[in-house]
């Protein structure tokens, strides 16, 4: 490897692309408009109703309670209890009532437990034992920032690379550098670096940008979350490679990359959250990159999970990495 | 002195179509060698071998002795029939970025003047015309000091103009003593610039020599071309038995050959055949082509 030629092939890389003004502008504008446009249109109140997650209900008991209006009963598996709380503590449930124990959990600093509270108590539960947690409410574009960002880096990666060395394949660049002394792994190495350096660099503009424009939660470590994201690239990054292995057709190229982006932007836990899903397809979700970024990233801003939290998602994308990596120099073809 | 390039039976097939088919010839170092043929015959493919670019089903290709390793990558400029450099780079910028990948390079400065570039360095690539594209792809053949260049039909496209301005830069690069090997579908362009052409069809060669030696060895006659009119194609008609001597009639002259010419001239005036017009030409590359590739409409 001779660093002259990757550096060299790395600066045309990156000169490319941020001059190619309308591509770099999209970059940052797509993911902006996208959380901005979901910040607005899930602003008020337009939900009515209030949210109680019930565990273990018996019959007989509460009949009042479980009867009033403009309430919504969630049932949850006993199993579940403890995520069943961190909803609490984030405002996804305004109340959780486990009638075996007779326990109720609310959060003290929100006014629809509160209300709850009063209605139970007038509904022949004032027997029940209130559980108080304290959070922070999450609003659906907080939950929703870690996988736009990473769904942001998924584009960028498969189509900034995959599409990007189908056309230099295409159109005769590919071959033209074949006939220098520049091996393919300095030539795949030189695209890998340039686009993870300037996804890097869009995300935390983008990441800026948002937080300047509506905020949101970030209680974890900046540092653990640039590992998340600079690791979920490289393995996006390293998936692009296979799609630009061989394909000829800048067609065949973005069918490819289509077929693989977006099964992962709806089935990785972007938009909705996967629990309620059928569980072979939480399984599948799992061999999906995205979904491990997604899950780290989240569990690191919303929860502030350290390393060892988010271990598995961790050594699940370092796998895929290698993987997705040695395929795509093995395959790699310049013509 | 070795041949800077030595082929040997070299073969490739793609599917069925043999597209060359066992060929071996030498390129002699400082010499400009044409490979001639019609669309299909088999050039790019053996240009494209010699390159390093595809590989050879059978054969081999020597260079200076041993194999075409990055030695040979490190000596060899290529410009191809078409290609496309990176996108939002400058003239300047694809100059730097060539010449990078290589270990030893030619005087930049050197090589902008001589190719002309001045005036465009800074223009984005794609911006440029086909004549000053020509010319950056040849610059970036040059970045390396080569000791061969390959040139695939470098003016395909180009205006006379621009052909022209293109043939003088090969004309200053043959004058360093650089060897070349060019191929082209333009037989003036052949006749101007090689040293040695070796013509092929079906892949394979079908003739070899320098232009001079080709033409004398396959004509002895010069071409007397008339002005055409209907009534001189019958009365040529009614002449042909009359001497060694052949015509055919196009859009707007009669083509005459003969070996002869005083003699033609001579039955000529005696038909009473006006000679206003008549223009006495030696054979050119385009006539061997066309005898030896035939005239029918290649795919």
């Amino acid at each position: 490897m001779r660093w002259q030629r990757f550096i060299s092939v790395l600066k045309a890389r990156d000169r490319e692309f941020v001059r190619d003004r309308s591509a770099l502008a999209w970059n940052i504008a797509f993911p902006l408009l996208i959380i901005l446009g979901f910040a607005f249109a899930f602003t008020g109140d337009q939900l009515d109703q209030y949210k109680i997650g019930v565990i273990n209900q018996t019959e007989g008991s509460l009949i009042d309670f479980y009867e009033a209006d403009y309430i919504h009963f969630i049932q949850i598996d006993s199993l579940e209890k403890p995520l069943a709380v961190d909803k609490v503590k984030r405002h996804q449930l305004d109340m959780l009532l486990d009638a075996q124990s007779k326990q109720y959990w609310v959060n003290d600093s929100s006014p629809a437990g509160y209300m709850l509270e009063k209605v139970l108590a007038g509904s022949g539960g004032d027997s029940y034992q209130k559980q108080v947690v304290q959070g922070e409410q999450i609003r659906y574009v907080d939950w929703l920032i870690p996988g736009v960002l990473a769904m942001n880096m998924m584009f960028s990666s498969l189509f900034g690379v995959g599409y990007v060395v189908v056309r230099y394949r295409k159109n005769g660049v590919l071959k033209r550098l074949k006939a220098t002394p520049l091996s393919a792994l300095e030539f795949l190495s030189a695209q890998v670096v340039s686009r993870l350096w300037l996804i890097m660099s869009i995300t935390t503009a983008v990441y800026i940008g948002c937080d300047l424009l509506i905020g949101f939660v970030m209680v974890g470590s900046y540092l653990n979350l640039l590992l998340v994201y600079a690791l979920g690239a490289f393995s996006m990054i390293s998936m692009g490679l296979i799609v630009a292995a061989r394909v000829k057709s800048e067609e065949m190229a973005g069918g490819m990359l289509n077929m693989l982006s977006w099964p992962m932007m709806f089935l990785s836990g972007v938009w909705f959250s996967l629990e309620g899903l059928h569980p072979w397809v939480q399984k599948l979700a799992l061999i999906f990159p995205l979904t491990h970024i997604t899950q780290a990233a989240r569990a690191i801003m919303m929860d502030g999970a350290g390393l060892l939290a988010i271990l598995p998602n961790l050594a699940a994308l370092i796998i895929m990495s290698i993987i997705f990596l040695l395929l795509g120099v093995l395959l790699f073809r310049w013509e | 002195m070795r041949p800077i390039l030595q082929v040997k039976q070299l073969h490739k097939q793609f599917h069925q179509l043999k597209a060359v088919d066992g060929i071996s010839f030498n390129v002699e170092e400082g010499v400009c060698l044409g490979l001639l043929g019609p669309n299909g015959a088999g050039k790019t493919t053996t240009v494209e071998m010699l390159e390093g670019i595809k590989e050879p089903d059978n054969g081999s290709i020597e260079y200076r002795g041993g194999p075409l390793n990055e030695g040979f990558k490190n000596r060899a400029g290529i410009m191809f029939q078409s290609t496309a450099l990176q996108d939002f780079i400058t003239v300047r910028e694809a100059l730097v970025l060539f010449q990078q990948l290589y270990p030893k390079i030619s005087d930049l400065q050197q090589i902008i003047d001589d190719c002309a570039l001045s005036d465009f360095l800074d223009q984005d690539t794609a911006k440029l015309s086909g004549g000053q594209r020509q010319r950056v792809l040849l610059a970036i053949a040059l970045v390396n000091d080569p000791d061969i260049i390959f040139l695939d039909e470098p003016t395909t496209g180009l205006d006379p103009q621009a052909r022209h301005n293109f043939w003088q830069l090969i004309h200053k690069i043959k004058k360093q003593k650089k060897s070349i090997v060019l191929t082209t579908h333009y037989m003036d362009e052949a006749y101007e610039l090689c040293d040695e052409i070796i013509i092929m069809d079906h892949g394979k060669i079908i003739a070899e020599g320098t232009p001079r030696n080709l033409l004398s060895k396959h004509f002895n006659d010069v071409v007397i071309q008339i002005p055409h009119s209907s009534d001189l194609e019958s009365l040529l008609g009614s002449l042909i038995n009359r001497g060694d001597w052949s015509f055919s009639c196009h859009q707007e002259t009669i083509e005459i050959l003969t070996s002869d010419v005083s003699q033609t001239i001579e039955y000529l005036l005696a038909a009473g055949i006006l000679l206003t017009g008549l223009q006495i030409r030696e054979r050119t590359l385009d006539d061997l082509f066309l005898e030896l590739t035939g005239k029918e409409l290649r795919q």
